[in-house]
C-alpha cells in the first residue's frame, strides 16, 4: 500500500428537516411588539396611523375592568361553540354517508362541491331573513361555514381508509356496523382532525362577520364599533383576543389530535 | 370439513384470470398453490373464502365446521392487515367482539393464542413498534382465536426478510404440528411449498389453470433432515415453471 493519505469524503446529507426551536417564536412576537412600541414612544410612528402596544393594552385592561371582556367573550364563545359544534357533526354524518352509500355520493357530494366555495358571508343577509336577526342567523352562518369543510375531510377520510383493513373486517365476518365503527371511523380520523383546525379558523372569521349585523356583544361586534368610532387602540385590543382565540382553539386541536392519533409515530 | 372447488372461472373486464379450476381441499393438510406472478393464485384464495364472486363454478364447502369454531374460513394476509390504533390484544380481540362473549371468555381466548404464539408480553405493544415477522405472528394469533376449520394464507412470508422468513416458516410448522389445521398456502416461493404443502398445486400463466399437483409424504416436521429429496421436489416444480414464469414476466400488465 503506498499512502495512508487522502481526503474525506465531504457531508452532503442532512437538511430539509425541521427542528423544534421552541422559543423562537416567542422571541419574533416579543421582538416585533417592542420594535412597535419604541416606533411609537419616539414617534416615528404617528399614533393616528397606528396606536402603541401599550394602548391597546390599556384599551383590553378598560375591558376587564368593566367586565365588557366576559360579556363579549362570553357572547362570541357561545356562537361559535354551538356552530362549529353542529356544523361539524353534521358535516361527519354527511360526509360518512358520502363515503359509506353511493346513492348519497352521486346525489350529494356534487352539491357540496357547488356550495363549498361560496363565501358564507355572502350569504348571510338570506340567513338574516331565514333565522332572524338574533342568534339564529349567526350561529347557521358558522353552522354553514364549518359543515362544507368537514364533509369534505370525512369523506375524503372515508375514501382513504385502507381497503385491506375493511377485507379483512369482512373476512373475519365482523358486521358493517363493527366494520364502520372499529375500522372506517379510526382509519378515517387522521384526516377528520386535521379538518377541525380548519373549520375552526373558518368559524371565527365568520363569527366577526355574522355579529356585524344585529349584535350587541360579542368580540366581532366590539371591533365593528371600535372600528366605526376610529378607536384604533380598542380595535387592536379586539384583534388581538381573537387571535388568542384562535391560538387557544389550535392547542385544544392538537392537544385531540394526540390523544386520539397516539398510535402514530 | 373440506372444500371442493369446482370449475372455477374468473376475471377482470376482458382479462380471463382462472380457467377451469378444479380441487379438492382436504381437512388437517396443508395444500400449496404455486405458479408464476399474475396467474391468479390470490384471486383463487378470495375466491375460496368468499371475499370474491366467482363468475363460473362454485367452491363447496362439505361437512360441518368443528364445533367452536368461529369463522371456518380465515385468511392470514401479505400484509398483515393489523390496525394500527390497536393493541396486539386489541387487534386479536377485534375478532372476538362480534360474537358475543363475556369479557373473562374473551380474556381467556385472547390469553391462550397469544400464549400459543409467544407474544404474551408483547400484548400491550401497538403494531409500529414490532418487526415485519412479530406483526405476521399477531396476524397468525388473531386467526387462531376465532379457530378457523381452514386458514387461507396469501403469501404470509413475502413481505418478510429472508431471515425472518425463514423463523416463521419454522413456526409455521410446528403449530401445525401442534394443531393440525387444514390451510391453503399461496406463494411463488417454491421452497416453501415443498417444506410446508402436502400437496402442491402448480398453477400455469394467466388465464391460471392446474398444470401439475404434486403429492408430498413426508410429515411436515420431519422434512428438515430431508433436505435432498425436498430439493429434487423443488428443482422439478421450478423446471416445470421456468418457461411458464418467464414468459409471464414478458407479458404487459394490463394485456
Amino acid at each position: 500500500m503506498a499512502e495512508r493519505g487522502g481526503r474525506p469524503v465531504a457531508f452532503r446529507g442532512g437538511g430539509f428537516s425541521p427542528r423544534p426551536l421552541g422559543i423562537v417564536g416567542p422571541l419574533v412576537f416579543i421582538a416585533v411588539i417592542a420594535l412597535w412600541e419604541a416606533g411609537c414612544r419616539t414617534g416615528l410612528i404617528p399614533p393616528l396611523v397606528l396606536p402603541a402596544p401599550s394602548e391597546a393594552l390599556a384599551a383590553l385592561a378598560h375591558l376587564v375592568e368593566t367586565g365588557l371582556l366576559w360579556k363579549h367573550l362570553g357572547a362570541s364563545l357561545q356562537r361559535l361553540l354551538v356552530g362549529w359544534t353542529l356544523g361539524t357533526l353534521l358535516g361527519i354524518a354527511v360526509g360518512f354517508s358520502i363515503g359509506l352509500f353511493s346513492l348519497a355520493r352521486a346525489g350529494l357530494a356534487p352539491v357540496v362541491a357547488a356550495i363549498f366555495p361560496i363565501p358564507k358571508i355572502a350569504l348571510l343577509p338570506l340567513f338574516v331573513v331565514w333565522f332572524g336577526i338574533g342568534e339564529g342567523s349567526k350561529v347557521a352562518t358558522i353552522l354553514f361555514g364549518t359543515f362544507f369543510p368537514t364533509v369534505v375531510a370525512t369523506y375524503g377520510g372515508v375514501d382513504n381508509v385502507d381497503r385491506n383493513l375493511i377485507r379483512m373486517g369482512q373476512s373475519f365476518g365482523l358486521s358493517w356496523l363493527s366494520i364502520v365503527r372499529k375500522i372506517i371511523l379510526p382509519g378515517a380520523l387522521p384526516a377528520i382532525l386535521p379538518g377541525f383546525r380548519i373549520s375552526a379558523a373558518i368559524a371565527i372569521v365568520l363569527l366577526v362577520a355574522a355579529e356585524m349585523i344585529g349584535a350587541e356583544f360579542g368580540v366581532g361586534a366590539y371591533i365593528l364599533l371600535a372600528g366605526s368610532l376610529m378607536a384604533l387602540d380598542e380595535l387592536l385590543a379586539g384583534v388581538a383576543i381573537l387571535s388568542v382565540m384562535g391560538l387557544t382553539v389550535n392547542w385544544l386541536i392538537a392537544r385531540l389530535e394526540r390523544f386520539l392519533l397516539r398510535w402514530r409515530t | 370439513m373440506e372444500l371442493r372447488l369446482a370449475g372455477l372461472h374468473h376475471g377482470y373486464g376482458d382479462i380471463e384470470v382462472l380457467r377451469g379450476i378444479d380441487l379438492e381441499i382436504p381437512a388437517g393438510r396443508i395444500v400449496c398453490i404455486v405458479g408464476p406472478s399474475g396467474c391468479g393464485k390470490s384471486t383463487l384464495l378470495r375466491l375460496i373464502g368468499g371475499l370474491e364472486r366467482p363468475e363460473r363454478g362454485e367452491v363447496v364447502q362439505t361437512g360441518e365446521p368443528p364445533p367452536g369454531c368461529l369463522n371456518p374460513l380465515t385468511y392470514i394476509f401479505q400484509d398483515f392487515a393489523l390496525l394500527p390504533w390497536r393493541t396486539v390484544e386489541g387487534n386479536v380481540r377485534l375478532v372476538l367482539e362480534d360474537h358475543g362473549f363475556g369479557r373473562a371468555e374473551t380474556a381467556g381466548i385472547v390469553d391462550g393464542v397469544l400464549a400459543r404464539t409467544r407474544l404474551s408480553e408483547f400484548r400491550a405493544a401497538f403494531p409500529r413498534q414490532l418487526s415485519g415477522g412479530m406483526k405476521q405472528r399477531v396476524a397468525i394469533a388473531r386467526a387462531l382465536a376465532v379457530s378457523p376449520a381452514f386458514l387461507l394464507m396469501d403469501e404470509p412470508l413475502s413481505a418478510l426478510d429472508a431471515q425472518t422468513r425463514e423463523l416463521l416458516l419454522d413456526d409455521l410448522v410446528d403449530l401445525w404440528a401442534r394443531e393440525r389445521f387444514s390451510g391453503v398456502y399461496v406463494t411463488h416461493n417454491l421452497r416453501e411449498a415443498v417444506r410446508l404443502g402436502h400437496r402442491v398445486v402448480l398453477l400455469s400463466r394467466r388465464p391460471g389453470t392446474v398444470r401439475e399437483i404434486l403429492e408430498i409424504d413426508l410429515p411436515l416436521d420431519a422434512r428438515a433432515g430431508h433436505a435432498p429429496e425436498l430439493e429434487a421436489h423443488r428443482s422439478r416444480l421450478w423446471q416445470l415453471l421456468r418457461d411458464e414464469a418467464h414468459a409471464a414476466d414478458v407479458e404487459l400488465v394490463d394485456g
